[in-house]
């Protein structure tokens, strides 16, 4: 949403509905809202301008294929599925009701979704399973598995690196979140992952570091893939938690919101730049 | 037929298997060779291999499995439950040296609540061969299969010729009136040696191999009840969640009661040693449980499995 390249006005529009699809499901039960706003330029840039995965090829087992790890981002793959066609809009309306399966976490009776998640640092090794098979069979497609940056605490998702380097995997790319929150802390106060760059590379990863908002930063970063040859892919897209809610971007406590419904029509027009909101954390149920 | 050679040939014929390990190529040396990228070694990184082999799966392959049971089984718990389980994948996994064939390896490395744990998840079989030939007679079924599966590897060779293998359905030896063993895996071996000793006293002994632990045979724990006055549930694996919660669940599922003497490790790891001495000291050779059961039937002895915890 930084990019102001009219190349990608259709994407930002896209991003743009996906962020009121998200704010819609904050209430009712709520949903993660500050965690998955920092992941929806990147789902929304990864699916319109870069991954072949559209609702037409679901079934060829040579489309490209993205796993969401960090499964609090999933309100950012609901609304990007709705807009894409992958499911109808009026799914969505049914968030956490017994009627449907938009919950708070990825599952594969939503079309498009590859994998279940759920447990942080499961996905970086079965995204690591569909690239080792792809290249058995000789297909050049790709494999995403997005991560948040709290769930590198996980220790399976550096085995993931080591091996997939280990096996040359340069159809793989781990894309990380990296919005500097685990849950409720800011990673460098808890676990320090700085300098993350560093830690991929000295695994034996090629990385690139994006603005994660910035849709010409990351069309030139994904469309040099692969970085280089025989490794494993690495962008570390530096994000902001909470992105396009000036209200409860950057702030801890807003990683789950349960907003009531008249906050969430004074959201809708922070969202669009017409209003300022001034939510206090009490109206607010925060996990 | 051995184990590998089953593997080799059934890899070669169907370019779906897949064959992994976790740097645990005991059962599988030659298979590198044979299979190429077909053959995937993560290193020791059983919840990464599990997670790819998982990633395979959604490939359309069948992921065969290898580590040390004690690592695949607890290790990558989660893994094998999230994973394998949630998503019912046809991932079958091969464990090997559980129970007291990890012998002088220690506490770390005994798989003796393997049966509990990987039967506790939804969707995952249990199948616990007694020796080779029952192994390489179960396994084509259970990588057919559309489940994900745990194989309690056992691969000693025993020289018994087993009968002919059904996914859920136990083998009986032979049966008697007096006394039956149900049993699986290593110990089957020891019950032969038991049930001769018990015959040889003038018992009419039965003997069932349940080798396939999930999907359990009923019908034979039924019937054992119905027609042997004692029944044994022999084990090399805690007294909780095997073989004998199995027997009791079964029970209690039909409103049956029956006289049943469980012989299995009771909240303790077994001293390690080589395999002859881990038996005799832990009290699981033929003779031993012979003993046990000759003390029970006569009510001159206690059985000791109860009280073996606690009484060193």
């Amino acid at each position: 949403m930084e990019s102001k390249n009219p190349q990608y006005h259709e994407t930002e529009a896209i991003a743009l509905k996906v962020r009121e699809h998200i704010v819609r499901m904050s209430t009712a039960g709520g949903c993660f809202t500050g965690a998955s706003l920092s992941a929806v330029d990147l789902v929304v840039y990864l699916y319109t301008e870069f991954l072949n995965v559209t609702p037409f090829n679901l079934n060829d087992p040579n489309r490209d294929y993205l796993f969401l790890s960090k499964g609090h981002d999933v309100p950012a793959l609901y609304g990007t599925l709705a807009e894409l066609g992958f499911i109808q809009k009026e799914r969505l309306e049914k968030h956490l009701s017994l009627d449907d399966y938009i919950y708070w976490h990825p599952n594969t009776n939503i079309p498009g979704i590859e994998f279940h998640s759920g447990s942080l640092g499961h996905l970086p090794s079965v995204a690591l399973g569909v690239a080792m098979d792809l290249k058995i069979c000789g297909s050049s497609n790709k494999v995403i598995c997005i991560m948040g940056d709290g769930e590198l605490n996980e220790g399976s998702c550096w085995e993931s690196v080591l091996v997939a380097n280990a096996y040359g995997l340069d159809n793989l790319i781990f894309v990380i979140d990296r919005n500097h929150f685990q849950a409720n802390m800011r990673t460098e106060d808890l676990i320090p992952l700085e300098p993350l760059a560093q830690k991929f590379e000295s695994f034996g990863a090629a990385v690139k570091r994006v603005n994660g908002h910035d849709f010409a930063e990351l069309d030139k970063a994904f469309k040099s893939y692969p970085f280089q040859k025989g490794k494993l892919n690495v962008v570390i897209a530096d994000t902001v938690r909470g992105k396009g809610l000036p209200s409860i971007e950057e702030r801890a406590d807003r990683w789950f919101c349960n907003f009531s419904a008249g906050e969430i029509d004074e959201l809708l027009l922070e969202l669009h730049g017409t209003h300022t909101t001034s939510l206090t954390s009490e109206t607010l149920i925060v996990r | 037929m051995t184990y590998e050679e089953l593997l080799t040939a059934t890899a070669l014929n169907d370019e779906q298997v897949i064959v992994m390990t976790a740097e645990n190529r005991a059962l599988v040396r030659n298979l590198p060779a044979v299979l190429g990228k077909r053959f995937i070694d993560t290193g020791i990184t059983e919840q990464t291999m599990i997670g790819a082999a998982a990633g395979l799966a959604l490939r359309n392959r069948i992921p065969v499995v290898h580590a040390l049971a004690a690592f695949l089984t607890m290790r990558s718990f989660e893994f094998v439950r999230t994973d394998l389980g949630i998503a019912n994948l046809p991932v079958k996994l091969s464990g090997f040296i559980p129970g007291f064939l990890s012998d002088a390896n220690g506490p770390t490395h005994q798989a003796i609540e393997d049966i509990s744990i990987m039967r506790g998840i939804p969707n995952v079989t249990v199948f616990a061969p007694a020796d080779e030939d029952d192994l390489v007679k179960m396994l084509p079924q259970i990588w057919q299969s559309p489940n994900p599966a745990y194989i309690r590897i056992n691969t000693r060779k025993t020289g018994y010729e087993h009968e002919p293998f059904e996914l859920g359905k136990a083998e009986v030896i032979c049966t008697g009136s007096n006394v039956t063993i149900l049993t699986y895996g290593l110990m089957f071996e020891q019950a032969l040696i038991a049930v001769d000793i018990l015959k040889s006293e003038g018992f009419s002994v039965g003997l069932v191999n349940m080798r396939s632990l999930k999907p359990v045979d009923e019908e034979v724990i039924l019937k054992t009840v119905a027609t042997s006055n004692l029944i044994v549930t022999l084990e090399d694996h805690f007294l909780t969640g095997g073989l004998y919660t199995i027997v009791a669940e079964v029970l209690l599922k039909h409103q049956l009661t029956a006289k049943v003497l469980p012989i299995a490790l009771n909240e303790k790891w077994f001293k390690p040693a080589l395999l002859p001495d881990v038996l005799q000291h832990t009290g699981f050779t033929g003779k031993q449980i012979a003993e046990r059961i000759l003390g029970y039937q006569t009510m001159h002895l206690q059985p000791s499995v109860l009280t073996h915890a606690f009484s060193e």
